[in-house]
């Protein structure tokens, strides 16, 4: 044998739209990894699959509820996480999880976000960061560091950068992890502890985006991202969250701090549940 | 055959799993990611090309006994193009 073996299948097609493959994502996005990763996530967690939910709002990494083979909701640009609030309040027993991008969960739904931190609602967030609005061609956005360039920046962007595992921290979240595409292995891991941990849950993953925001910043394509992920990361100790480390800017030669960095047990939201004060 | 220079000592219990890859190349996107990062340099970009132009991954000549199932192409493969599945130990042979 000097080739693969051809197949029709992938093992994880029960979970995935496979009618819709292949998916609209560039040659090199980092979306479909951690798709993937939840895709396994969902199926090592031991809940039937009807139990699982996923909420997209809008953009490339939106397109996720499409994808994926179970009750999915693609609702309206930045409006996921309330929209899986009220999912999780009809019927607390689903697992609920946003699959959402930087764009829409950070810029037009950053006070959807910070606010389901607060209440610490059950709800599991996996944000795609590429640093950008992929899908609309490029433009910055809240997550795009000091001085890269982007289609409505080209003179490089003039505003800092939120730091979402800080950010989020303060806000009141249960859990914070961040990865990157190449820590597939950890990414998935980490979804299963969220699935497992009652209230918010927050899980930043660094994706390259190689049409949106690499290809204008010196970072050719989706390998050279990832390349220069295995170059730089490095695993946060748990507990420790100096905001200086947390933040990112690929262009730089500075360490990228990845890891779970929170980990605590504040009781869920439920406002009709007995006993809650 | 491994030659180590200090024999562990648990070398006869170790077992180096063998993977057989699979591909379904009409959804490849030829991003190179799986070739790149196999820690055992078992694939390489074919010659042959899918349905949209792309060209998708092949197995090195020399190398069809050496995927070791650790499924790093499948984990960082953005398409569902690309999985390995365990080839049994009995019919291993090693
Ligand atoms: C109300 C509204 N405003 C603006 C848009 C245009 N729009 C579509 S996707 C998007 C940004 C998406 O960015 P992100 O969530 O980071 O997703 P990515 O494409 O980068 O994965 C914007 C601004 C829209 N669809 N609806
Ligand atoms: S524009 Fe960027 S985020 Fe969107 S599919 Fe292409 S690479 Fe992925
Ligand atoms: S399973 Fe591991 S060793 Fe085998 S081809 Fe994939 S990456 Fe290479
Ligand atoms: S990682 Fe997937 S899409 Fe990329 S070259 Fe390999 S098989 Fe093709
Ligand atoms: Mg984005």
């Amino acid at each position: 044998m000097t080739e693969p073996i051809l197949a029709e299948h992938h093992p994880l097609d029960d979970l995935i739209r496979a009618d819709r493959m292949p998916h609209i994502w560039c040659p090199g996005c980092g979306i479909g990894i951690a798709m993937r990763c939840y895709a396994q996530g969902i199926l090592d967690s031991g809940l039937p699959v009807k139990d699982h939910v996923v909420v997209s709002g809008i953009g490339c990494s939106g397109r996720v509820a499409g994808y994926m083979n179970l009750d999915s909701y693609h609702t309206t640009h930045g409006r996921a996480i309330p929209f899986a609030m009220g999912i999780k309040l009809a019927k607390p027993e689903l697992m609920v999880t946003v699959f959402s991008g930087d764009g829409d969960l950070v810029a037009i739904g950053g006070n959807h976000l910070i606010h389901a931190a607060r209440r610490n609602i059950d709800v599991k967030v996996i944000c795609i960061n590429n640093f950008n609005f992929g899908m609309t061609g490029g433009q910055f956005g809240p997550t795009t560091p000091r001085g890269a360039i982007a289609t409505t920046a080209p003179y490089g962007n003039f505003e800092l950068p939120f730091n979402l595992p800080y950010l989020l921290a303060a806000a009141g979240a249960n859990y914070i992890a961040r990865w990157t595409t190449l820590h597939a292995r950890q990414l998935k891991k980490s979804i299963l502890e969220a699935f497992s941990k009652p209230g918010f849950t927050f899980i930043e993953v660094l994706a390259p985006c190689p049409i949106g925001f690499g290809k204008s910043n010196n970072i050719n394509d989706g390998l050279e991202e990832m390349e220069l992920y295995r170059d730089r990361c490095v695993m946060a100790r748990q507990g420790e969250m100096n905001p200086e480390e947390l933040e990112i800017d690929l262009r730089e030669d500075k360490p990228i701090l990845i890891g779970k960095f929170i980990d605590r047990d504040r009781p869920p939201f439920h406002p009709f549940m007995k006993g809650q004060s | 055959m491994r030659v180590f220079d200090r024999q562990p000592l648990n070398i006869d219990k170790v077992h180096i799993p063998r993977g057989q890859v699979f591909l379904i190349p009409d959804r490849c996107k030829g991003c190179e990611l799986c070739i790149h990062f196999c820690p055992e340099g078992v694939l390489e970009t074919s010659s042959g090309m899918n349905v949209k132009g792309y060209h998708y991954p092949t197995i090195v000549s020399g190398k069809e006994n050496s995927c070791i199932h650790c499924e790093f192409c499948a984990l960082i493969c953005s398409e569902f193009a690309i999985f390995t599945l365990a080839i049994p130990e009995t019919t291993n042979g090693g």
